[in-house]
C-alpha cells in the first residue's frame, strides 16, 4: 500500500522540526550526562522551567519590546518607504541620500544606544529609535531597487497608451516594487527584536533586554537561555508573519510557481 | 478621405557618447484609413524608432507626423501600439490586462470587464481570464496583448513584430485569425515584420526600408486576393512577389 501523501506544509517543516528535536535531544543528553553545573550548561528541560517559573516577568517584558519593535518598525516603514520614493523622484537626491544612508549602518548600535539613552532617557522613545535606525536602511534600500526595476518598456507603453504620470506610478512602478519591498521587510523584522533588546539593555527600566541584563547579574544562565530563545522566537514569528503577508498580497508573484508546474504537467 | 496616417520627410537621430545615430532619414509615406500596410527592413533598421516616432513617445527632428490629415504634435494615446514584447502586467490577470487602456481613459471598471469579457471568446482567452500572465502560453500572451492592444479602440493599430516569437505554426494561426479580426473591426493597421511572407499574406500594401539609417526603398502593392488562406504562398504571384521584396531588401535571388 503506498504511503498517503503528505500535505505541502508539513512536508516543509518536518527536517527543520526533526532536526531542532535531535539537537535538543543531545543538548539533554549531554547536560545531563557531562558533569557540567546548570550554571554553565542548563539542559533544555531545564531552561523551559525557568521560563515557566518567571512567566509573569516574562510577558510583561515581551509586551515591552513588542511594543517597542511594532512602533519602531512602523516608523521605520515611514521613513524607508519614503526615501525610497524621494531617491525614486529625483537622481540628485539619491546621489546625495545614498552615501548617507551607508554611513549610518557603519555606525555601531551599540554606540549610538548609550547616546540615545543621554539624549531621550530611559523611556520608549530611545528604543523606538535603535529599532527604526536597525530597520529603516534594508527597507529603503530595496523599496528604491524595486521602483527602479520596474520595465523602462512597459512605462514607456502606459505612456503610449496615454497615462499620466501619476496612473504609471500606481499601475506600474508600486506594483514592481512589492516584491523587492517585502525582501527588506523580511530582513528589517529579524533586526527589530534585537534592536528593541539591544536599546533596553542598555537603559532600559523593562522589556526583554533588562530580563537578560538581570539574568545575566543574578548568574541565572538558564533565565539567558530563556531570553535567546523568546527572542529568536519572537523574530521568527514576525518573520514568518511577513511571508504570510507577501503570500497573500502578491499572488501573481507566487503564481509563477504554479505556471511552473503546469507547464511540467504538459498542459499546453 | 485624408490618410489615417501619414508621414511627410521625417528623420531622427540619436546622440550619445559622442556618436550620432542616425535612425530615418526622410521617410514618406502613408496609409489609407482600413488599409493594412506591412513594413519589412533589415534588422536593426530603425523599424521600432518609426513607430515610437508614430505613437508620440519620440519627436521627430525633421519632417511632419500627421493623423487624420492634420498635424499631430501630440500622439500620445492617439493611436493603439503593441509592442515587440506582449508587456502584459504581471500582477493583473488576463482580464484586468485587457481593461488596461479602457481604465486609463476613465471608463468604470465594470464597463471595462464587460466589453472585455464579450471579447475574450474572439481570442480564444475566455478560459484564462482570471489566469496571471505567467501562466499562460507565448502564443496566448500574444493574443491577450493582441486584445489590449484592440480595447484601446483606436481606428490605428501598430503592431511590431506581434508574432516574432513564435514558433511557425502558431504564427500561421495567428495571422489568419488577425487577418479575421481585422476584417471585422477594419482598423488601419502598420505591421513591423522582418518576415516577407508574413509581410505579403497579411498586408495591402509593403513597405520596404533599407538598412540604417532608413528609408522607403519600395512600395509593393501586394497582387493576391483576399481573403487570404494559408496555402497563397504556393501561387505563382506569390513566388515572383516574393523574389521583388527580397531584391529591394538587397538579397540577391
Amino acid at each position: 500500500m503506498p504511503a498517503p501523501r503528505l500535505p505541502a506544509w508539513v512536508h516543509a517543516a518536518l527536517p527543520p522540526v526533526v532536526l531542532l528535536g535531535l539537537v535538543l535531544l543531545t543538548w539533554q543528553t549531554v547536560a545531563e550526562n557531562s558533569g557540567l553545573s546548570a550554571f554553565i550548561l542548563p539542559s533544555p528541560v531545564q531552561v523551559a522551567q525557568a521560563a515557566w517559573e518567571t512567566r509573569a516577568a516574562l510577558g510583561e517584558a515581551v509586551t515591552v519590546t513588542l511594543l517597542e519593535t511594532a512602533l519602531g518598525l512602523a516608523a521605520a516603514l515611514a521613513l524607508g518607504v519614503g526615501l525610497a520614493a524621494a531617491m525614486d523622484f529625483s537622481v540628485w537626491l539619491r546621489r546625495a541620500l545614498y552615501p548617507l544612508l551607508v554611513a549610518s549602518q557603519t555606525v555601531q548600535v551599540l554606540a549610538i544606544a548609550p547616546l540615545l539613552i543621554i539624549w531621550f532617557g530611559f523611556g520608549l522613545l530611545p528604543k523606538v529609535l535603535i529599532v527604526v535606525l536597525v530597520c529603516f536602511f534594508p527597507l529603503a534600500v530595496s523599496t528604491a531597487d524595486g521602483l527602479a526595476s520596474a520595465d523602462p518598456d512597459l512605462v514607456a507603453l502606459l505612456r503610449a497608451m496615454g497615462a499620466t504620470r501619476g496612473q504609471i506610478w500606481r499601475l506600474v512602478r508600486l506594483p514592481a516594487a512589492l516584491p523587492g519591498f517585502f525582501s527588506g521587510l523580511r530582513v528589517a523584522v529579524t533586526y527589530s527584536v534585537v534592536g528593541a533588546t539591544i536599546g533596553e539593555w542598555v537603559g532600559g527600566t523593562a522589556g526583554l533586554g533588562l530580563y537578560l541584563l538581570r539574568s545575566k547579574n543574578a548568574l541565572a544562565t538558564d533565565q539567558v537561555f530563556v531570553a535567546i530563545v523568546i527572542t529568536s522566537a519572537l523574530s521568527i514569528a514576525l518573520f514568518l508573519l511577513v511571508g504570510l503577508i507577501e503570500r497573500t498580497a502578491l499572488p501573481w508573484y507566487y503564481s509563477r510557481q504554479r505556471a511552473r508546474q503546469w507547464e511540467e504537467s504538459g498542459i499546453y | 478621405m485624408p490618410p489615417k496616417v501619414e508621414l511627410i520627410g521625417v528623420s531622427k537621430a540619436f546622440h550619445g557618447d559622442g556618436l550620432t545615430l542616425r535612425a530615418l532619414d526622410d521617410v514618406s509615406f502613408a496609409a489609407a484609413p482600413g488599409e493594412f500596410l506591412t513594413i519589412i527592413g533589415p534588422s536593426g533598421s530603425g523599424k521600432s524608432t518609426l513607430f515610437n516616432l508614430i505613437v508620440g513617445l519620440l519627436q521627430p527632428d525633421a519632417g511632419e507626423i500627421r493623423l487624420d490629415g492634420q498635424a499631430a504634435p501630440a500622439r500620445l494615446g492617439r493611436v493603439g501600439y503593441m509592442p515587440q514584447k506582449d508587456l502584459l502586467l504581471p500582477w493583473r490577470s488576463v482580464l484586468d490586462n485587457v481593461t488596461l487602456a479602457p481604465e486609463l481613459r476613465g471608463v468604470t471598471r465594470a464597463a471595462a470587464r464587460e466589453r472585455a469579457r464579450e471579447l475574450l471568446p474572439l481570442f480564444g482567452l475566455e478560459t484564462f481570464a482570471d489566469a496571471y500572465p505567467a501562466a499562460l502560453s507565448g502564443g496566448l500572451r500574444q493574443r491577450a496583448a493582441l486584445l489590449r492592444t484592440l480595447m484601446t479602440e483606436r481606428e490605428v493599430l501598430l503592431l511590431d513584430e506581434p508574432f516574432g516569437a513564435l514558433d511557425a505554426l502558431t504564427r500561421r494561426e495567428l495571422q489568419d485569425w488577425l487577418l479575421t479580426l481585422w476584417t471585422r473591426f477594419r482598423q488601419t493597421i502598420l505591421f513591423i515584420t522582418h518576415d516577407v511572407e508574413e509581410a505579403l499574406y497579411l498586408g495591402d500594401r509593403v513597405l520596404v526600408l533599407s538598412a540604417r539609417p532608413a528609408r522607403v526603398v519600395k512600395t509593393l502593392t501586394v497582387a493576391l486576393p483576399r481573403p487570404r488562406r494559408q496555402g497563397l504562398q504556393a501561387l505563382p504571384e506569390f513566388g515572383r512577389q516574393v523574389a521583388e521584396l527580397l531584391e529591394a531588401l538587397g538579397i540577391a535571388v
